[in-house]
C-alpha cells in the first residue's frame, strides 16, 4: 500500500481525502489542518490520525505522498518541506504565488526524482482531452483564432471574505478560476508568451478582481480571447468554455460535449462535413469510485499510478502549474502596466 | 414506492450532457408557474411521487401545494438534500465556518450562547440534525415518506470512510420524519457494503444504471452482481445515460433486474413524459 497524508482540509481538500481515502491502493494515514472544528470531525468518525502541524506530520508518519490543498500562500513551504523529506507531491492549484518558488518546487522535484503533480483536473474531463488530440492531428488546418472562457456563481453580493479577498494569498478570480482557463489554453492550443489588453475588474469583491479579460498571444503565433468571470449567476456552477477557430473549421468544447465544424470531411477522424457534436459518455474516463466528476478521481489515479510505476505523470506536472503562474504573472504586470 | 418518480433536473439547468441544453431549460422555467404546469401535467399523467433537490424554489412549489391541497391529496415528494452547489459556492466565498454561520437558522452563535447547542463540545450530530431541519421546513404539512441525501455528500462519507453519520441520518429521519431514508450515489457496491456493514438492511440506493455503464463507478458488471444477488431496494436513475440511449432501449435493460423498484426520470413535454411512463410500467416487473 501506498501511504499518503492530506495537508488542508477545504472544501478540495476533504474532496481529496474522500477519494484518495477510497483509493484501493493508498492507505490515507494522516490529515492536518488548523481548523479544530474539522480536525475533530475527522477524530470522531474516522481512523486516520490528525495533526494541525505539517511538519509534525511528515516527521512523525511514514509517508509516500502529500497532498496539498491549503490556501495557496502554503503551497511553498509545504511542498518544499515535503519534497525535501523525499516525499511525493500533489499540489493544489494554483502552484505558487511567485514564480521564483514554483521554480524551487520544480527543480527540486525533478532533481530527486520525486512525483509531483499540480491540481488542473479540467485535463481528465474526456472532452477537453479529445479536443487536445484532435487539434494535434492538424484536423482544423491551420488555426487563426481562440476563445478560452469560464463562468460561474462564487461571489454574487458585495460582501468581504475569506484568504480568497486577498490579492496577496492568491485569492480572486485570476488565480482561483482563470488559472484553470490559461492551463487548458497552454496546454491544449499553445502556451502564451505575451499578453495584452489585460483587464482585471472588480463587481462585488473588495481587493481582488471578480473578472478577467485579455488577450493571449502563443508561441505558435496565433492570439485569442481570455473571458473569466466568477460573479455571473447566470451559470448554476462554473462552466469552462474552449472554442478554437482554424482555416478548416471550429471546436467548441465544454465538460459536457464537444461540437466540431468542419468545412470538408475527414475520413480519417470519421467527421462529417458541418457539425458533428459528441458528448461526454462516449469520452468519460472509467473510475473506481466517483465524488463530483470523474476528473478527481482520475487525476488522483494518474498520480498513484505514477508513484507506483516510478515515472514522471504524462499530465499537470509542476513545470505545467509553474508556466500557468508565469502567465498569471505577464496578466498581472500588463495590467498594472496600463 | 411507486414505480414511477418524477425528477426535478431539467427545472434546474441540469443537463448531464449538455451545458446548452441545461440553459435553454432555465430559461423556459424561469417562473414556478411552468414548473408547476409541467408537474401538473405529470400528475394527469398518473404520476404522483415527486423526487427533487432543497432548492429554493421547490419552496414555492411547496407552497402552491398547501394552498392548494384538493388538487395534490396523492402527491408525495421525496426531498433530496442537500442542494449541494448552494453550499459548495459559499464554502469556496465564505470558508466552512463562514458556511455553516450562514446556513444554520438563525444565528448560529446566539444558539450556542443559549446552550441549546453544544457547539464547543462539537456536536455535529447536533449540527447535522439542525442542517437537516433547516432543508426540511419548507416541506412541513406535505407527505415526504421517503427522504434521501444527495449523492455528493454520501460519496464524500463514503470515501472519508465516517460511516457512523450514515448510522445518524437514517435514525434520525426515522425517528424525526417518521420516513424512510434514502440514499443517492455514483458508488452503489461500495455503498451497499458500507450501509450493511453498519446493520442498515435493505436500504432504498438510488444509481445510475444503464446500459453502458455512464456514472457506475467500479463498473457495469459489480452493479449487475450486486442488482441480482444482493438485498435492496434501488432506484434506477440516469437510465438514458444522459441521452446516449433511446428510450426504450434504455428501459429494456432494466428489466433483467426485478428488484429494481423505481426508476427516476425527468422530462418537460407531455409526449415524453407519458412515452418514459409507460416503458417504465411494462418494463419493471415489480409490484
Amino acid at each position: 500500500m501506498i501511504k499518503g497524508a492530506i495537508i488542508g482540509l477545504g472544501k478540495m481538500g476533504i474532496s481529496h481525502a474522500a477519494i484518495v481515502g477510497a483509493h484501493p491502493d493508498v492507505d490515507m494515514v494522516a490529515v492536518c489542518d488548523t481548523s479544530s472544528l474539522v480536525l475533530d470531525a475527522f477524530k470522531k468518525f474516522s481512523a486516520v490520525r490528525t495533526y494541525n502541524n505539517y511538519k509534525e506530520l511528515i516527521e512523525k508518519e511514514t509517508l509516500d505522498f502529500v497532498l496539498v490543498a491549503t490556501p495557496t500562500r502554503f503551497h511553498y513551504p509545504i511542498a518544499k518541506f515535503a519534497l525535501e523529506k523525499g516525499l511525493h507531491v500533489f499540489c493544489e492549484k494554483p502552484f505558487s504565488l511567485t514564480t521564483a518558488e514554483g521554480e524551487e518546487l520544480t527543480d527540486i522535484a525533478q532533481n530527486k526524482f520525486l512525483v509531483n503533480q499540480v491540481g488542473y483536473h479540467n485535463h481528465f474531463i474526456g472532452t477537453f482531452r479529445e479536443m487536445k488530440r484532435l487539434l494535434k492531428t492538424g484536423v482544423l488546418g491551420e488555426l487563426v483564432h481562440f476563445v478560452g472562457e469560464a463562468y460561474g456563481p462564487v461571489v454574487t453580493k458585495e460582501k468581504g471574505g475569506t484568504w480568497r479577498s486577498k490579492p496577496e494569498e492568491g485569492g480572486g478570480c485570476l488565480y482561483d478560476y482563470a488559472s484553470h482557463v490559461i492551463n487548458l489554453i497552454q496546454e491544449i492550443i499553445g502556451r502564451p508568451v505575451k499578453t495584452s489588453g489585460s483587464q482585471l475588474k472588480n463587481i462585488y469583491s473588495n481587493g481582488v478582481e471578480d473578472a478577467v479579460y485579455g488577450t493571449l498571444h502563443l508561441q505558435n503565433g496565433i492570439s485569442g480571447i481570455l473571458s473569466v468571470n466568477w460573479s455571473d449567476e447566470t451559470y448554476r456552477k462554473m462552466s469552462t468554455i474552449l472554442t478554437v477557430q482554424g482555416k478548416n473549421g471550429k471546436i467548441i468544447c465544454d465538460a459536457t460535449e464537444i461540437k466540431i465544424f468542419l468545412k470538408e470531411e475527414s475520413k480519417k477522424e470519421g467527421l462529417d462535413k458541418g457539425w458533428t457534436i459528441k458528448y461526454i459518455t462516449d469520452f468519460a474516463i472509467p473510475v473506481k469510485y466517483y465524488l463530483r466528476g470523474e476528473e478527481y478521481s482520475a487525476q488522483i489515479d494518474q498520480f498513484i499510478d505514477s508513484i507506483k510505476n516510478k515515472k514522471p505523470v504524462e499530465n499537470n506536472s509542476f513545470e505545467e502549474g509553474l508556466y500557468t503562474d508565469k502567465v498569471i504573472e505577464m496578466i498581472i504586470n500588463d495590467y498594472k502596466k496600463q | 414506492m411507486d414505480k414511477v418518480l418524477f425528477g426535478d433536473n431539467q427545472f434546474f439547468a441540469v443537463n448531464h450532457a449538455s451545458d446548452e441544453k441545461a440553459r435553454a431549460q432555465s430559461i423556459r422555467f424561469k417562473e414556478d408557474t411552468a414548473i408547476i404546469k409541467v408537474i401538473d401535467q405529470a400528475i394527469t399523467l398518473g404520476i404522483n411521487t415527486f423526487m427533487c433537490t432543497t432548492h429554493d424554489r421547490i419552496g414555492n412549489l411547496c407552497n402552491h401545494i398547501r394552498e392548494n391541497p384538493e388538487n395534490y391529496r396523492d402527491f408525495k415528494i421525496y426531498p433530496c438534500m442537500p442542494y449541494a452547489h448552494k453550499y459548495a459556492n459559499a464554502v469556496t466565498e465564505l470558508g466552512i465556518m463562514g458556511t455553516i454561520k450562514q446556513y444554520v437558522p438563525g444565528n448560529l452563535f446566539s444558539t450556542f450562547a443559549k446552550g441549546g447547542f453544544a457547539f464547543l463540545s462539537k456536536d455535529f450530530i447536533g449540527l447535522m440534525e439542525l442542517l437537516i431541519d433547516a432543508e426540511m421546513k419548507m416541506f412541513k404539512g406535505i407527505n415526504t415518506p421517503v427522504i434521501f441525501i444527495q449523492n455528493v455528500l454520501v460519496d464524500m462519507i463514503l470515501g472519508l470512510k465516517m460511516y457512523d453519520i450514515f448510522k445518524e441520518y437514517d435514525n434520525y429521519i426515522r425517528k424525526k420524519y417518521n420516513a424512510e431514508p434514502g440514499y443517492i450515489t455514483m458508488n452503489m457496491p461500495a455503498l451497499l457494503d458500507a450501509l450493511n456493514g453498519l446493520g442498515i438492511e435493505n436500504p432504498i440506493i438510488c444509481s445510475s444504471i444503464n446500459k453502458i455503464g455512464f456514472r457506475m463507478s467500479g463498473g457495469i458488471e459489480i452493479y449487475e452482481k450486486y442488482l441480482k444477488e444482493k438485498r435492496f431496494r434501488p432506484i434506477a436513475m440516469q437510465v438514458l445515460a444522459a441521452g446516449a440511449l433511446q428510450p426504450k432501449e434504455a428501459i429494456e435493460y432494466l428489466s433483467q433486474f426485478p428488484k429494481i423498484e423505481s426508476v427516476l426520470f425527468g422530462a418537460s413535454s407531455k409526449a415524453h413524459i407519458q412515452e418514459t411512463k409507460d416503458l417504465i410500467e411494462q418494463n419493471l416487473l415489480q409490484h
